[in-house]
């Protein structure tokens, strides 16, 4: 479980996190939503590290993260996995590379294990045969996924997720969100999704945390959003045609 | 002060929390066939012109029948070795590495390839930064060395097809007087310099914040701000070593 103990942050006198606290529980996909701009990727970063938050706890099962030094900090990264918006690929390397690149660094593993979870994991996200192509040679969705099995190629407790869907088409998104779903069940790792894609929120939110300017309004899941009865959320959810028309025939 | 005092910290940061030894020797490799390597050709061209140029414009200046042929050479060997293989050698690996270094670490910073590091909880300071440096001092002086030779013997062909110096003469002018600390000296400045070419274009890459167009201003300052610490180092080193 990760929580999270009054996260407060300010970019150049502008404060962009108010006081946040929460709990993401382990073996549940814990959605982070809110419109573009309400510290969405602030928050993930700041739980993760990247950024440091002035005031609050990030508790990874009991652990603080941001009071440990380095050595300990670098220890807890190790049980992190990431998928970045932009999938943050190492363009010099070829995917088999990419997915094996925690391994070579942060394992002992022999060079034919690694090759063997590498391929293992490729699997386990759909692709299969395209160990020695470069990232430039695939696409989107595809990368994506290289990127999923980068983040879960080691043993990892944590699974970040920093908007997902973003570039994709439907039904690539779709493809994505249940991998990351399956993956934390059959995991048991505890995983945090920064998403505005309201498909993301109805199809995996066992848990969401929905921010407006910097604060967490409100909690709940899939089940409970659409009758939560905060005008702001509302407004969200039902911000495109197609699900204000859904909202007419509730 | 500030950045000083940050590019301080940065240099700092790569001694601690190091990878293992095998995954920085396979990166070393592959940095210095990038700026070893891959400088040949450009260093090869500007130093074997360098020292034509030196030779033509040395005995333009030196137009007196109390000075004979051979001091051409003896000021194009004493220019080439302490002043312009190693610093002109170096003005041009900044525009051409520190340029391809610092871009290509600003491009690994805003797509988020330096945070994916940081998340796998390596150390990316160290991991991308300090095999380039090490590449770069080890890779460096022998750019010089050869620098040097072909700065030498550009001025050799421009001295001697344009008749302005014999053959004879000119071997005798480059070994005559010949004071083997210039060399050392040289070395020095080669490995001083390479490691604040590569530093700071690192840092200046690292540091890079926005999109595309902060990448290109990332690289420009990273060529000004080497260049100006390769000339001011260039002078300190010349007073603390010739005087």
């Amino acid at each position: 479980m990760i929580e999270v103990k009054n996260i407060s942050k300010t970019f150049n006198g502008t404060q962009v996190l108010h006081n946040i606290s929460g709990k993401f529980e382990r073996g549940k996909t814990n959605l982070i939503i809110g419109s573009s701009g309400t510290g969405k990727s602030v928050l993930l970063k700041c739980i993760v590290g990247l950024i440091i938050p002035e005031e609050g706890k990030v508790l990874y099962d009991g652990r603080k993260f941001l009071e440990a030094d380095k050595e300990e900090k670098a220890q807890m990264r190790r049980e992190i996995g990431m998928l970045f918006q932009g999938n943050a690929l190492f363009d010099s390397k070829n995917i088999e590379q990419n997915v094996m690149f925690p391994l070579d660094l942060l394992t002992d593993m022999s060079k034919s294990e690694k090759a063997d979870r590498v391929n293992n994991v490729l699997e386990r996200v759909g692709l299969e045969n395209v160990n020695k192509k470069m990232p430039s040679e695939i696409s989107g969705g595809m990368k994506k996924r290289v990127g999923l099995a980068r983040a879960i190629v080691n043993e990892i407790n944590y699974l970040f997720c920093d908007e997902p869907n973003s570039g994709l088409d439907p039904r690539s998104s779709l493809l994505i969100d249940e991998l990351i779903q399956e993956i934390t069940h059959e995991l048991n790792v505890t995983t945090i999704v920064v998403t505005h894609d309201m498909n993301s929120v109805m199809g995996i939110g066992e848990y969401i945390m929905y921010l407006a300017n910097g604060r967490n309004v409100w909690e709940g899941n899939s089940d409970t959003i659409i009758s939560a009865d905060q005008e702001d959320l509302q407004d969200f959810i039902f911000a495109s045609k197609f699900m204000k028309k859904l909202k007419k025939t509730l | 002060m500030k950045s000083f005092g940050s590019y301080l910290i940065f240099l700092g940061t790569m001694f601690v929390r190091r990878e293992n030894f095998s995954s920085y020797f396979k990166l070393v490799i592959s940095e210095c066939h990038s700026i070893g390597w891959n400088s040949l050709i450009i260093v090869a061209i500007t130093s074997t012109f360098m020292g034509a140029v030196t030779t033509v414009q040395t005995a333009y200046n030196l137009v007196s029948p109390l000075i004979q042929n051979y001091v051409v050479a003896q000021v194009t060997r004493e220019m080439v070795i302490l002043e312009l293989a190693p610093t002109i050698t170096a003005i041009v690996i900044a525009g051409k590495v520190g340029s391809s270094m610092a871009s290509g670490l600003g491009t690994m910073r805003i797509s988020e390839q330096i945070d994916a590091l940081e998340v796998m909880g390596i150390n990316s300071i160290s991991y991308l930064v300090l095999p380039k440096i090490i590449a770069a001092m080890l890779m460096y002086p022998l750019l010089v060395i050869l620098a040097g030779f072909l700065s030498l013997y550009g001025g050799y062909l421009a001295g001697t097809i344009t008749g302005i110096i014999t053959e004879t003469e000119y071997v005798y002018g480059i070994r005559v007087g010949f004071n083997p600390f210039t060399v050392s000296f040289a070395l020095i400045k080669a490995v001083v310099f390479a490691f604040l070419i590569s530093s700071i274009s690192a840092y200046q890459g690292y540091y890079t914040t926005g999109g595309a167009l902060e990448v290109g201003v990332s690289s420009t300052s990273a060529v000004t701000k080497s260049v100006i610490a390769v000339l001011l180092a260039d002078y300190l080193l010349a007073e603390l070593l010739l005087n």
